[in-house]
């Protein structure tokens, strides 16, 4: 079972992030479990999501301790969200953000985790960029994909194409390859 | 048609297809997926004829299904935690009257403190309002479940809630098979109320029973709820046969051949205890697992059946009795009385709180060592800490301020910590 | 608007409502033999049962507007317990009582079942009590009436709880004896400056109609819930229905103190549509509220020894105000 865990902010796609990557993990046959945990509605307040991904039916029903990948889409939350806990030396750790990870105060984090593991993304400049609004969750998406390799960009690309349709899924789509890219320049590489 | 949806757009899709003709629903948290689903279902005319009634509570909602079912349309509405309560007069209401009412309960855990995550305190706290209640361990359950109850509430004419864990399963998103309309319309037939308001056959219902007659009255609603113990598994045995999957039904054994240790449960956490007992009979103990989808009526003698060859039975419930101790406990216990099995009763969950696989490992350790008295209710995952610390304030200070907010304050929970 | 008969009845000391002088088709309900019984006989109301007698006037002419195609709903109450008790009913129509608040939602789900099966023969009217509309009630009351639902509902208003006992609800009158509002202390019974206008609410919510009408006027009520039933939409009717043993009256004097209400101004008699008064019922000759108080053991306090004319004043003032807020009185020309 690849267990992933994503932390942001209310409003920034978080819960459809992890609903989009259990479609994805459908999508390939696989079984797949998304859900949230966040208090009443509101803008902002601190998110968590969780998606397991298996090849058998999946019966737990508790929050993920142990994530094997933990995707940050807020690094505002560094201070307030133990974001990391439960993360082991060979987790993949995925954020969103410019800034360098000695700037984030996360240097320690680095030494815990393989190198090629922990990756940022500039994911909120590139959905800016080929969304037009600073949603980052589809291109967090297709980093994830290009990180671990646990679902295919095609599979993510078709489960943002569901849920979101014209202008609105072209974006998110072009964001998530981008993203892709950039993690992952060779897209021969894709499935793990 | 199988798809990844998520639990409330499953349930939301399953009743549709199940043709209810009125609809009335007051929005709460965990409900308001399903009932705005069935909304645009009902807008766009892929769910009609129905009419989705925008009442102004869940008093107002049961009323309206109340007179719905009355005129012999089927009737359908969703709440939580407390809007249940706030239709609790006119829960006992449907039931008395004999309306075949079908109810998603989207449990929650009931106030003060306010607490949108969920329990089973709302379900447990209507458990004698008349209503047949069935848990729901998954999704695939739920929706299962749901059109298995409709037949149920008809076919008995009584009303039937399905609990489904609010947020656990309710926002939870995995595959799930929708039954497709032909297959429902072959299951469950058109709504025959066994009581119509006719103008061509007038009837007057809902009089005044004085007590003459009041006691015969409720002993037929208790034997006519007794008669789902027998209703119960002969749906779900045709609901086998229609859509070729097991569900509903009383009672979901696990493993619990030669099991020593038992454990049983209401709704989802029977998915982590599942996986528990699959780990700890790996490592050679013999455990098994005991889930109760129909609890009311409380099916008797067949959990005494299920769990009479046991050393020790583990009751994990989400809920329990201020005041005297748990529920699922003591029903259980009931139905094991003189019979040797030592039965634990354990509260979990409450308000959300997570019921971990490592918790129910660990708790399992210390029932198998002796360190719990069968007797005493026992809450899993307490903190006796603090809460021995919020004691002592009680006792120094009259004005020692509100539980919550003392406890947070000692766990630091509102305080920034390093990564 | 609903429509008069072509004659005006003055009141000459009889209480004959005058059918004999009409043409049949002018004639009331009641006066019918063919009329419904919808409430028929063998209930337990009490001798002079105002709300009794509303309730089959009403119901009456319902069944007759709708050919007898009528399911009702009803609230907790006098009318609901004097009507069912167990095993007898004297509903001779579809009727179904659920609880005390939850009238007017009932009422809403049973129009809601009707639409979802295409019943459009079939119409549905919701009652019950002052109580049970005012207090307990009124949250569902205005929910079925913003939503629109389609329901005639009737409020036969006695002014307290009666069933009970006679406590105050929401629609006692100031200085009026109830149960828990007795004559002790310094104010006299019920308070001045409280209780709820059904009527005036009703119009804020621009229902299609909205009338008051009391059992003195048989032609005037019968003529409202025609006309209600010719409408679709929340539709409201506020009866006043006398109460000899909560009002302390003779039971003889249930017709008389309905007209007198009326008379005086206290009970402003009128219809409205789409929230705005489109008629009144005038006021001849305008009684001094006295002669209303005085049959009445509820008020008696204020008469006697220590008689409390101040408060009398209060009432007159009230009963004025409405003269002149609703134009009860004729203009005379000079």
């Amino acid at each position: 079972m690849f267990e992933v865990r994503v932390h942001g902010r209310g409003g920034q796609g978080v819960v459809t992030a992890a609903e989009l990557l259990s479609v994805a993990a459908f999508r390939e046959g696989k079984y797949a479990q998304a859900f949230p945990t966040f208090g009443s509605e509101r803008t902002g307040a601190p998110v968590t999501a969780f998606c397991r991904i298996a090849d058998s039916a999946i019966r737990a029903r508790e929050p993920i301790i142990e994530p094997d990948a933990v995707v940050v889409q807020d690094p505002t939350l560094l201070r307030q969200v133990d974001v990391f806990g439960g993360v082991g030396p060979d987790a993949y750790v995925l954020l969103n953000t410019t800034r360098s990870l000695d700037d984030l105060g996360l240097a320690q984090l680095a030494v815990r985790l393989r190198p090629d593991r922990l990756v940022a993304v500039p994911a909120t400049e590139l959905a800016r960029t080929h969304l037009g609004r600073p949603l980052p969750n589809a291109a967090l998406l297709g980093a994830f994909a290009a990180l671990t390799g646990v679902v295919s960009l095609e599979s993510v690309t078709e489960a943002i194409r569901r849920r979101f349709s014209g202008a609105t899924g072209d974006g998110n789509v072009a964001a998530a390859t981008a993203a892709f890219d950039e993690v992952r320049p060779d897209r021969a590489y894709a499935h793990a | 048609m199988r798809d990844q949806l998520e639990g409330s757009q499953g349930i939301a899709r399953t009743v549709a297809r199940c043709r209810p003709e009125v609809i009335s629903a007051y929005p709460i948290s965990p409900q308001t997926h399903i009932v705005e689903a069935l909304s645009d279902m009902v807008r766009t005319g892929e769910l009609a004829p129905c009419e989705f009634m925008l009442v102004e509570s869940e008093f107002a909602a049961m009323s309206a299904a109340i007179g719905a079912s009355a005129m012999g349309a089927r009737a359908y509405t969703a709440t939580a935690s407390q809007g249940l309560l706030y239709m609790a007069e006119a829960l006992f209401n449907a039931s008395g009257l004999g309306l075949p009412i079908v109810m998603t309960l989207a449990n929650r855990a009931i106030g003060a403190p306010i607490n949108i995550w969920n329990d089973h305190s709302d379900a447990m706290s209507q458990r004698d309002s008349g209503w047949i209640q069935l848990y729901a361990e998954s999704n695939q359950a739920a929706i299962d479940l749901h059109v298995q109850a409709f037949a149920l509430a008809e076919e008995l004419s009584l009303p039937v809630m399905v609990c489904v864990d609010g947020f656990v399963l309710t926002h939870a998103v995995e595959p799930l098979d929708v039954p497709e309309q032909t297959e429902v319309d072959a299951f469950l037939p058109p709504f025959e109320p066994r009581q119509v308001l006719d103008p061509d056959d007038p009837v007057t219902i809902g009089a005044m029973v004085g007590p003459e007659a009041f006691t015969e009255v409720r002993y037929l609603a208790h034997a006519k709820q007794m008669q789902a113990l027998d209703l119960v598994p002969e749906i779900a045995s045709r609901f086998t046969q229609a859509f070729g999957r097991s569900s509903g039904g009383l009672l979901r054994r696990y493993r619990t051949e030669g099991a020593e240790t038992v454990f049983v449960a209401l709704g989802s956490v029977l998915g982590t205890i599942e996986d528990v007992v699959d780990g700890l009979r790996e490592s050679g103990e013999r455990v098994g697992a005991l889930g109760i989808t129909c609890f009311r009526p409380f099916p008797l003698e067949e959990v005494r059946e299920a769990l009479a060859g046991a050393r020790r039975v583990v009751v994990v419930e989400r809920a329990f009795a201020v005041g005297i101790g748990g529920i699922v406990g003591q029903n259980v216990r009931l139905a094991l009385e003189g019979l040797p099995p030592v039965v634990h009763d354990v509260v979990a969950g409450l308000g959300g709180r997570a019921v971990t696989r490592r918790s129910l490992e660990s708790l399992l350790a210390d029932v198998r060592a002796g360190r719990l008295e069968p007797g005493r209710l026992h809450f899993l995952d307490l903190d006796t800490g603090l809460v021995e610390r919020e004691l002592q304030r009680l006792q120094e200070r009259r004005r020692s301020g509100p539980h919550a907010e003392n406890i947070l304050r000692d766990l630091g929970a509102v305080a920034a910590r390093p990564y | 608007m609903a429509s008069r008969p072509p004659v005006k009845f003055f009141q000459v000391g009889s209480f004959a409502a005058g059918n004999r002088l009409l043409s049949e088709d002018d004639r009331t309900v009641q006066s019918g033999r063919d009329r419904s019984n919808a409430l028929t006989k063998g209930h337990r109301a009490c001798q002079g049962c105002g709300e009794a007698l509303g309730a089959r006037y009403v119901l009456d002419a319902a069944m007759r507007a709708t050919q007898g195609r009528l399911v009702a709903a009803n609230a907790t109450g006098c009318l609901e317990v004097f009507s069912t008790p167990y095993p007898e009913s004297s509903w001779r129509l579809p009727w179904l009582h659920s609880l005390f608040g939850n009238a007017p939602a009932v009422a809403a789900g049973m129009a809601a079942a009707l639409r979802a099966k295409g019943r459009t023969d079939v119409r549905v009217i919701g009652q019950g009590g002052d109580g049970g509309t005012l207090d307990i009630g009124f949250a569902c009351l205005s929910g079925m009436f913003e939503r629109g639902d389609d329901v005639l509902y009737v409020c036969y208003d006695n002014e307290a709880y009666m069933n009970t006992g006679v406590q105050r609800s929401g629609a006692t009158p100031p200085a009026a004896r109830t149960a828990t509002t007795k004559p002790v202390g310094e104010e006299p019974g019920s308070a001045f400056g409280q209780g709820k206008n059904a009527p005036l609410i009703a119009m804020a919510h621009e229902i299609p109609y909205v009338a008051t009408a009391t059992v003195a006027d048989l032609h005037d009520l019968e003529a409202k819930v025609e006309r209600a039933m010719s409408l679709h939409g929340a539709r409201y009717l506020h009866v006043l229905v006398p109460c000899p043993l909560g009002w302390g009256a003779r039971a003889a004097d249930t017709i008389r103190l309905a007209r007198l209400a009326q008379e005086t101004g206290l009970f402003p008699v009128f219809e409205a549509e789409d929230g705005e008064v489109v008629a009144v019922s005038k006021i001849r000759r305008p009684v001094p509220v006295e002669e209303y108080l005085r049959l009445q053991r509820r008020f008696a306090h204020l008469f006697g020894d220590a008689p409390r004319t101040d408060v009398i004043e209060r009432l007159q003032a009230i009963a004025d105000r409405n003269i002149r807020r609703f134009g009860l009185v004729e203009e005379v020309a000079a």
